[in-house]
């Protein structure tokens, strides 16, 4: 290339997705944009799975009794589905693609700290897929993705020491994501990206991460338990050995409730970033929403005890565990407040990105309010174990963490892949997902509010027009999950080109071309000003 | 071939590089710690909840083995910390050595560590394998447990830990870990094996001395 001329054009300026097109030059790529397609592919397919598993349960509770699935056949079929989508689609969806395509991206990297790690890792993530998909093809798993002792250790007859396996193998793949994720932060961050400057998708990154590293172990050394009691017979969990299965739900909450912050907290990094950008505002109380990120990772950690109000546990730990759990909803509140403020006398955009935020922040509030409820002591005694708190988390890790999944995916598809989506498809779809995710949830509120114990695929008649409700819900919502999926895929082929900043957004990843060039940017970034600066645009176009 | 600035990738300095890499190992480290945690906060609520059980339980464990196992781990993280100071002075030879005897006392650890699980093994002492056991009741059958699953985890930490310090010794000793520009590689391996052996100066007293 001659000196005088500088790459102006996506086509002369070599972008990442042209850096080769073998086999080879993906799987063995150690850039992070490539493993986060990668990702982004693996997740894909293993959310089909789960949502097979999910058509499976929905379809059962169409009748009141058990029609489609032995009661054996829709224990497995819930345990599939949770298993699947906790930890093989929730778990790295968002972090594993978004967090890892966008963080070098948004804090001027040339890539993440450890990026032979980073593929590392995705292998990971595939050997413990291949663990689900054998546990799967010899018949499945019946205990819940909780796996509480001693249904677990002693009783279960499905294969739960493969899928113990697989929890404990993409645990590793979470933890060096994790890793990778805060030494990047920390060392590679462009000069004048101070910490005061860095975006809140990388904030609620760097949150989540601590929890990846310091949770997740908890929870494999739980594994490795079941596994000792059920090869060796080391009862730690065993009242005949000496045991306490309370102690699992001590180890397993201790880990998988604050997985549901590592759910959610990288969603509310995009829904920031969302907000902000539908906005075109800097968004209100900066320093609040980046300390709440780190206020939900910290005090998520002590408030596992809320799963075991009825389990047996000291009514003292109760009470403290009931008040540290009201206190947690305190920066979440915070967020929504902050996001609400930011789009006073903003000047907002329609677009896809921004409905699946509103989407978010709707579904959020639900899904929040009604944690408040379970949180309670007298009212949880009513309704744990029912579908009212089935519908509460769906509405957290489904409501709020898959759709700003979709609407990650919206924001970010112009930037990864280069191309233009069909907006009016978009914006069809961020309203059928919130309808769907309604219509198939809320029953379950009343349901479980009714008496419907969940995990049951038998039911009271009288329950049946809400269950069949909810099922409706759910065909509609599966419709509306699968319809990106043809726009987007269409727009590979046919979508127009995508300029460098499609949303007239901030942010250091707007300044690279769309798809960015394989080392990112062209001349190392320095940043000069705080971050969401829009008073910098003078003239916005308008659309 | 890649060139030096492509092995350096995504950093421009090489400190950075290094600080990025040491920083990378704490973190992994506190991971560790996190799942040793439980096992060690049961352990400690079991004391309060059975303090003669445990006294009682612990002297069936052989005390001159597990010191001799301590004195073996504490010796090899002397070696790792002396091979840290010679690859920083570019001593390949040094470096060698040290890493190569201290895998060898890591392997001699697992071995003590085997031989241990035999005579438990002969004596009864695993819960549901082996002949019958002579120590009854649930907490002594609970602190076995806790001391074979603990004690397992920590050896398979013992046997990575080897593997990665005899990786490096022969990497130093080929001249395929360049030295003292790569010195780092030494320190993150010896900081993963000083917290094997951290986690071990904990059990020990833990499981052996308190009877």
């Amino acid at each position: 290339m001659s000196p005088v001329h500088r790459p102006e054009t996506v086509e002369e300026q070599q972008s990442y997705l042209r850096a080769g097109h073998s086999l080879r030059s993906w799987l063995f790529s150690t850039d992070h944009k490539r493993i986060a397609l990668l990702y982004l592919i693996s997740i894909s397919a293993f959310f089909f799975v789960g949502a097979l598993a999910a058509a499976a349960i929905r379809l059962e509770l169409v009748t009141p009794q058990t029609d489609f699935l032995t009661r054996e056949g829709y224990n497995r079929a819930f345990t599939i589905h949770g298993i699947v989508m906790v930890w093989f689609f929730l778990i790295p969806s968002i972090p594993a693609v978004f967090g890892n395509f966008l963080i070098p991206l948004m804090i001027g990297a040339k890539d993440l700290a450890f990026p032979k790690l980073n593929l590392l890792s995705w292998y990971i993530y595939v050997l413990g897929g291949i663990f689900v998909l054998y546990t799967l093809a010899v018949g499945g798993v019946d205990t819940g993705w909780t796996l509480y002792t001693p249904l677990s250790t002693q009783f279960a007859n499905g294969h739960v020491l493969t899928i113990a396996a697989a929890i404990f193998i993409v645990g590793f793949s979470s933890i060096l994501t994790g890793l990778n994720f805060i030494v990047t932060i920390h060392t590679l961050r462009a000069p004048g990206m101070t910490w005061g400057r860095l975006p809140l998708f990388v904030w609620s990154h760097y949150a989540t991460s601590v929890i990846l590293v310091l949770a997740t172990p908890v929870l494999a050394l739980a594994l490795v338990l079941i596994a000792a009691e059920r090869l060796f017979g080391l009862g730690v969990f065993d009242p005949k050995l000496g045991g306490d299965p309370l102690l699992f739900q001590n180890l397993f909450w201790f880990y998988s409730h604050p997985a549901v912050y590592i759910m959610v907290l990288p969603a509310m990094g995009v829904v920031s970033e969302l907000v902000t950008a539908a906005a075109h505002k800097r968004i209100f109380g900066y320093v609040f929403v980046a300390a709440s990120s780190i206020a939900i990772a910290g005090v998520g950690f002590v408030v596992w005890g809320h799963h075991m109000f009825v389990a047996g546990q000291s009514p003292y730990a109760s009470v403290v565990f009931s008040f540290l759990s009201l206190v947690v909803a305190v920066p979440s509140a915070i967020k929504v407040y902050n996001w609400t403020a930011t789009l006073y006398k903003g000047d907002i955009s329609l677009d896809p990105p921004f409905l699946f935020a509103m989407g978010f922040i709707g579904l959020f509030v639900i899904g929040g309010l009604t944690g408040l409820m379970l949180a309670m002591l007298a009212v949880d005694a009513h309704v744990h174990d029912t579908t009212f708190v089935v519908a509460h988390f769906h509405y957290i890790m489904v409501g709020g963490a898959v759709t700003a999944f979709f609407g990650a995916l919206h924001f970010w598809w112009p930037k990864i892949t280069g191309r233009m989506y069909n907006l009016v498809w978009g914006r069809i779809a961020a309203a059928l997902i919130f309808l769907g995710f309604n219509l198939t949830f809320f029953p379950q509120f009343v349901l479980g509010y009714l008496g419907m114990p969940r995990r049951y695929p038998v039911y009271p008649p009288q329950f049946q027009w809400l269950h069949d409700l909810s099922s409706a819900g759910a065909s509609i919502l599966g419709v509306a999950y699968a319809l990106p999926l043809v726009y987007l895929v269409w727009s590979l082929r046919r979508g127009p080109p995508a300029p460098a900043n499609p949303w007239e957004a901030f942010g250091l990843e707007w300044t690279v071309p769309s798809p960015p060039p394989k080392h990112n940017f062209d001349t190392p970034p320095v940043v000069t000003g705080p971050a969401y600066d829009y008073r910098l645009k003078t003239v916005r176009k308008r659309r | 071939m890649s060139t030096a600035a492509e092995r350096l990738e995504p950093f421009d300095l090489r400190s950075q590089k290094r600080r990025a890499d040491r920083f990378g190992m704490f973190v992994f480290l506190a991971s560790e710690i996190m799942l040793f945690g439980p096992l060690f906060v049961a352990m400690a609520v079991y004391r309060v909840l059975h303090p003669q059980a445990a006294a009682e339980t612990a002297r069936h464990l052989n005390l001159w083995l597990g010191a001799a196992n301590t004195a073996l781990l504490l010796t090899s993280s002397l070696l790792v910390a002396l091979a840290v100071l010679a690859g920083q002075n570019g001593r390949r030879r040094g470096v060698a050595a040290c890493l190569l005897t201290a895998a060898l006392l890591g392997v001699a650890f697992l071995v003590v560590k085997g031989v241990e699980y035999q005579a438990e093994y002969v004596e009864g002492l695993m819960p549901k394998i082996g002949p019958p056991s002579p120590i009854a009741g649930r907490a002594p059958t609970l602190f076995m447990s806790l001391y074979f699953v603990s004690t397992a985890l920590h050896a398979v930490h013992v046997t990575v830990g080897a593997l990665l310090l005899a990786g490096t010794g022969v990497g130093a000793w080929s001249r395929r870990l360049p030295l003292p520009k790569r010195a780092m590689t030494v320190e993150v391996v010896g900081l993963y094996w000083h917290l094997v052996d951290v986690i071990w100066v904990f059990l020990f007293p833990l499981l052996y001395l308190a009877r």
